[in-house]
């Protein structure tokens, strides 16, 4: 089935048959930018044949906001914040990131405090952005409202932790080069520690709902079947590529921070589709949890910022240098080239969300409408990252 | 206190407490009609960027936006009153944020939720940004912040509230489609040359007066 390329695809009609060689006509339907299930500003344009993809256009920019080139015009520090937004879920992992690409240009120690702080923020928000895209995915399937309302509920938990320590809830704009911003308290301790005890609790209760459900897996089960090889050779990252039985995260790979001293496994799914996709999720929970108890309990004591670090008149000196971690949706990266001066002279992200969207007409092809949205949900995109 | 209105003559407001307390309530029907509408405003489902994410956690059961009556996001324009344009607003999503609205049925409102639909925020000196929704829509209510908390949309909310319900359905001040006028749509503005164009509805956001600069002598 092949859909006649069309003269002008994205000349605004949104619904409109398209001739082809078949004996029925083909349609075409704009999906976005404004659209529930797209999450955000996204557009797809996709051909169907009756209820089936045959051809899908993603049609991104709709949010680009011109990141890097601000981050040329502006300090090292001062692009900080706005890393914050690009995945704005994420703002923690965002952070680090960013953060441990300046202190290799610039070769800045981080002290073991603040390395196991920023590991205790990062799963965190790992935490915090599966637990929201299990939600979202099971909007997505038609599931309106309650697991989404579950989810949001230990979201807030999270983000309550994160407004005590940054005075931010999204927007964090937490890690320095050589540390972090501020020491948390023993009482934030605590709290953090309270909040690890009670959300395995939560995750068995949120799987009793959803795991073995009968329409979630009869409509995950199978859908959007991504193969081992194709998600190597696009790039894909993160739980989208451990979900096709790839072992490969950075956590492990690279062993950055102080990963190495934790002891967790690395789920692994088998068949890429969208269940696997979920339920890598709902495992990857599960030892985010056992790497927050470890870290919660070997948290040593001693400064949280590196005393040399530089923050005003801060210039590396030229050179370039890649920062990458394993960030919820996968590789997040910065590559930063500096000329000696206060800006970056090149500042590009590597951001998880639009290479994971790479292959989103692969997985469509040859499903219906219905399951195009939660394949796409599965992918778990954030337009702030990927229009940038 | 208050003097007696057209919409209730010859009454004052400690009258009207005098008779609410033995059970009469008195009112006119632009208050009956404001005080209805009021408490059911349906917001588009429509997220734009960051904020989007804390409308959705203001909908949810920590901040529940329910207590409001504002709990029913439609995701059609045609049964929405309210468009909470709620993050960055770039050059080649502002007419489809104006399409939206045009297509919105009167009585409509819109709130700029957050930094960036006010002025552009933090990214205002990108080439790419919208230097604030208000140069193309009418805006209600601003709300800053960068985010703003989902409690701040709340308040945002009931501020609106309470600009319906002081609003007049009849005579001079009448909102704009009980005017005669009729057709109040927005310009689309469409991507040109160098920028979109028009760059701002002219109605809306007036040029700047022109500086009058002393001449040396």
């Amino acid at each position: 089935m092949n859909a006649t390329p069309l003269a002008n695809p994205s000349s605004g009609a949104h619904v409109r048959s398209v001739p082809g060689d078949l004996p029925g006509d083909l349609m075409e339907v704009s999906m976005g930018p404004h659209h529930p299930s797209t999450h955000g500003v996204f557009r797809m344009i996709v051909t169907l044949d009756g209820e089936t993809i045959v051809r899908l256009k993603p049609v991104f920019g709709y949010l680009h906001r011109n990141h890097e080139k601000l981050a040329e015009n502006t300090s090292y520090l001062g692009s900080m914040p706005y890393t914050d937004r690009l995945d704005y879920l994420n703002s923690m992992t965002n952070n680090w990131a960013y953060a441990r690409a300046v202190e290799q240009l610039a070769g800045i120690a981080v002290p073991e405090r603040a390395e196991y702080v920023r590991v205790i923020l990062a799963e965190l928000t790992r935490l915090l952005n599966h637990t929201c895209l299990a939600g979202f995915l099971m909007q997505d399937c038609g599931c309106s409202g309650t697991p989404l309302m579950y989810a949001f509920r230990e979201r807030e938990k999270i983000l309550d932790l994160f407004e005590s320590l940054s005075g931010s809830r999204m927007m964090c704009n937490y890690q320095r080069f050589g540390g972090c911003r501020v020491d948390p308290s023993a009482a934030w301790l605590a709290a953090a520690q309270q909040l690890v005890d009670g959300y395995g609790p939560f995750l068995d209760e949120f799987e009793a709902l959803l795991t073995g459900n009968e329409i979630l897996l009869a409509r995950t089960q199978g859908v959007g079947r991504l193969s081992a090889a194709l998600a190597i050779n696009a790039g894909v990252t993160g739980p989208m590529l451990r979900a096709t039985g790839v072992n490969y995260d950075l956590r492990k790979v690279d062993g950055y921070g102080v990963y190495p001293r934790f002891q967790f496994r690395i789920p692994l799914g088998e068949h890429g589709d969208v269940y696997d996709r979920y339920m890598i999720r709902i495992l990857e929970m599960r030892e985010s949890l056992a790497i927050l108890r470890q870290a919660l309990a070997g948290l040593p004591a001693g400064p949280i910022m590196n005393p040399a670090a530089k923050l005003r008149g801060f210039r590396p000196k030229a050179g370039e240098a890649y920062g990458r971690i394993e960030g919820p949706k996968g590789e997040i990266g910065f590559h930063l080239v500096s000329d000696g001066g206060p800006n970056p002279w090149r500042y590009h992200v590597r951001a998880p969300s639009f290479i994971n969207l790479t292959i989103l007409e692969d997985l469509c092809l040859g499903h219906t409408v219905a399951d195009a949205v939660i394949i796409l949900g599965s992918i778990d995109i954030v337009l702030g990252e990927v229009d940038r | 206190m208050s003097d007696p209105t057209p919409t209730n003559p010859g009454i004052t407001d400690a009258e009207r407490d005098e008779l609410r307390r033995h059970g009469i309530l008195l009112t006119g029907l632009e208050e009956l009609y404001n005080w209805g509408r009021s408490h059911s405003v349906w917001p588009l489902n429509f997220g734009l960027a960051c904020c989007a994410i804390e409308m959705i956690a203001a909908s949810m059961a920590k901040f529940d936006i329910a207590r409001f009556g504002s709990e029913v996001f439609r995701p059609s324009p045609r049964q929405a009153d309210l468009l909470i344009v709620s993050g960055t607003v770039t050059k080649k999503m502002a007419p489809q944020v104006v399409r939206l609205w045009n297509q919105m049925p009167e009585p409509k409102y819109c709130i700029a939720m957050g930094a960036c639909a006010i002025s552009g925020g933090p990214f205002k000196q990108g080439y790419n940004v919208l230097k604030g929704i208000d140069r193309f829509i009418p805006v209600d209510i601003y709300i800053p912040g960068c985010p703003p908390r989902p409690e701040a949309l709340l308040h945002g909310l009931v501020q609106l509230q309470e600009k319906i319900r002081n609003q007049a359905i009849a005579g001079p001040d009448a909102p704009r489609h009980l005017q005669a006028e009729g057709n109040c749509d927005c310009p689309i503005p469409e991507c040109g040359a160098h920028d979109i164009e028009p760059a701002q509805n002219d109605a809306l956001w007036p040029k700047p007066p022109e500086l009058v600069r002393p001449t040396k002598t």
